[in-house]
């Protein structure tokens, strides 16, 4: 309510009263004036989640493929490992790889975030593929393999296809963490005009003043594409939740 | 041979880029974290615990029975004492609850926006429902007629953590009544109706049967509540940025205040990895459990 009113009526009134002063100003003045300059975080924000949501779906498959029809050396502890990074915290890797970022010119780059997103959701997404991957039947892919298919033509052609469930719910949550990240993005990115829509929401609360009006509807804004998402694809979002938890799926 | 070979070919792009980007960052902060100025050693971890000045410190219990600063440490060991038990209890509650209840998609529903929504927007929201001017908290209180609650929580050393952590009970409860929904739903009917048969109340059924047999979910729920709990930042830093005067500080946020505002990368490290000591906790039993079921 308070993003759809002007701050004077909210502080003085309170946002619950009911009031005639309905108005959208508060939405364009944040996307608009450059000093919040939210359209562009929108926009950033869309440039970062969709790769960093496709490209570790893609490598992360193919790696959960390899830990369920294969066998190798090293195989158990290579999955510890991947548990363990599920439950690293961020903070414990982005020194160095500030300074990594910074070497290769892809510090306060859009593609240097892409790059640690991407990275940082391959454990979680191999793992939940993994369990998915393991309950397949293995007998099509068996026939396909006498009949000559190499493993290439049958994980993109016969196990992809039938994986789009626990794919569409691995995109779910993906693109909801990368959107909602602050941490990552605070660390790599500090030019304004690169800036995310949650770093660009956080600039708008002031050190003594906060304009609610202005505020909440930035919140508003910023909070509408994972929303939409899990209204959407709530069955999917609550499924990828609960793999991720549990590796049940 | 073969066989090997294939696996190479689908995990090397996996393995590749958690090798550069994962791996070899979490050895270097290993690593920053032991270098000094006078050669390798623990200097860094010494510097870390023994800080005092309240908006860096750990541990600060020289004044404990007055409000916070505590310390960043005592802070998160705080979040986990109230809000653990809380989500935990309160999700599994509403789980069996809204099976049997009316207008449960609007709870549901209200639940999971805190855990779908970006978490600095929680820190936001937490800041806006504990303003003394437009918040619904303080206006309760004053309302009640216990003036000491009306006032901006966030803005007081003795409610600033009390309100982060009441606040991210509503944004973390979501989660725990998702994993306790599903594990209520696949249990079999029969045992329930069998102990209404047998005559058990609404209440008896839940804490005789239904909490019992979703055990194995509600250590799931406190395995991740207590990592969730750990790596606490995005919300304390868009809701009071740790103060006022350190009040409501966490690690996560000494972290970053060594690495942002000091530039003091051995401290940070050194922070970064008693972080990642403690979430190795709840970390092993998570790998313990899965790989136990994996096999």
């Amino acid at each position: 309510m308070t993003s759809v009113r002007p701050y004077s009526e909210v502080v003085i009134h309170g946002w619950w009263t009911p009031s005639a002063h309905i108005s959208f100003e508060n939405y364009v003045e944040v996307l608009e004036n450059p000093l919040y300059d939210l359209s562009r975080g929108y926009m950033n924000s869309f440039i970062i989640t969709i790769p960093s949501t496709i490209i570790p779906l893609i490598i992360a498959a193919m790696m959960a493929y390899g830990f369920s029809r294969f066998s190798f050396p090293l195989k158990n502890y290579l999955f510890v490992l991947i548990l363990f990074i599920m439950a690293v915290p961020q903070q414990t890797m982005v020194i160095p790889l500030f300074f990594m970022m910074k070497s290769f010119g892809l510090l306060d780059q859009l593609a240097g975030l892409i790059l640690i997103h991407s990275a940082w959701g391959i454990a979680w997404i191999t793992f939940f593929m993994k369990n998915y991957f393991s309950m397949l039947p293995k007998e099509i892919e068996e026939a396909a393999r006498v009949d000559g298919a190499s493993y290439l033509t049958i994980f993109f052609r016969i196990v992809l296809p039938v994986s789009l469930p626990a794919i569409a719910s691995a995109a779910a949550i993906q693109f909801t963490w990368v959107w909602s990240d602050f941490f990552f993005a605070l660390m790599f990115i500090y030019s304004p005009d690169k800036m995310v829509i949650t770093q660009k929401v956080v600039t708008i609360k002031g050190e003594y003043h906060i304009d609610w009006g202005l505020l909440t509807a930035g919140s508003i804004l910023a909070m509408l594409p994972p929303l939409l998402i899990y209204v959407f694809l709530q069955k999917y979002y609550l499924r990828g939740m609960i793999g991720w938890a549990s590796g049940k799926g | 041979m073969r066989e090997i070979k294939h696996a190479l070919f689908f995990m090397s792009p996996g393995l590749i880029m958690i090798a550069i980007f994962v791996i070899t960052p979490i050895i270097g902060t290993l690593y920053i974290s032991f270098v000094t100025d006078n050669g390798i050693g623990l200097d860094n971890y010494a510097a870390v615990i023994s800080e005092s000045s309240p908006d860096k410190a750990l541990i600060k219990l020289e004044d404990m029975p007055r409000p916070p600063p505590w310390g960043a440490l005592i802070h998160n060991f705080v979040w986990i004492a109230i809000h653990l038990p809380l989500t935990t209890f309160l999700g599994l509650i509403l789980a069996y609850m809204l099976k049997m209840v009316y207008g449960r998609s609007i709870v549901k529903s209200i639940m999971f926006i805190g855990m779908v929504i970006p978490m600095v927007i929680g820190g936001l929201i937490i800041r806006f429902m504990f303003d003394k001017y437009i918040g619904i908290v303080p206006r309760l209180f004053g309302f009640l007629g216990i003036t000491m609650l009306d006032k901006t929580w966030t803005s007081y050393p003795d409610t600033a953590l009390l309100s982060l952590i009441l606040g991210s009970i509503w944004l973390w409860t979501g989660f725990s009544l998702t994993i306790h929904a599903a594990a209520i739903d696949s249990l079999p009917q029969s045992y329930i109706e069998a102990a209404k048969i047998d005559g058990a109340s609404t209440w008896q059924i839940f804490y005789k049967v239904v909490a019992p047999s979703v055990r194995s979910a509600t250590l799931t729920v406190v395995v991740m509540t207590m990592l969730w709990d750990l790596k606490i930042f995005d919300i304390v830093y868009a809701a009071t940025k740790g103060g006022p005067g350190g009040s409501s500080t966490v690690l996560a946020l000494v972290m970053w205040l060594y690495f942002a505002r000091a530039l003091d990368y051995g401290r940070a490290a050194a922070t970064a990895i008693i972080l990642t000591l403690l979430t190795l906790v709840p970390a092993t039993i998570f790998i313990k459990r899965v790989v136990k079921r994996s096999a």
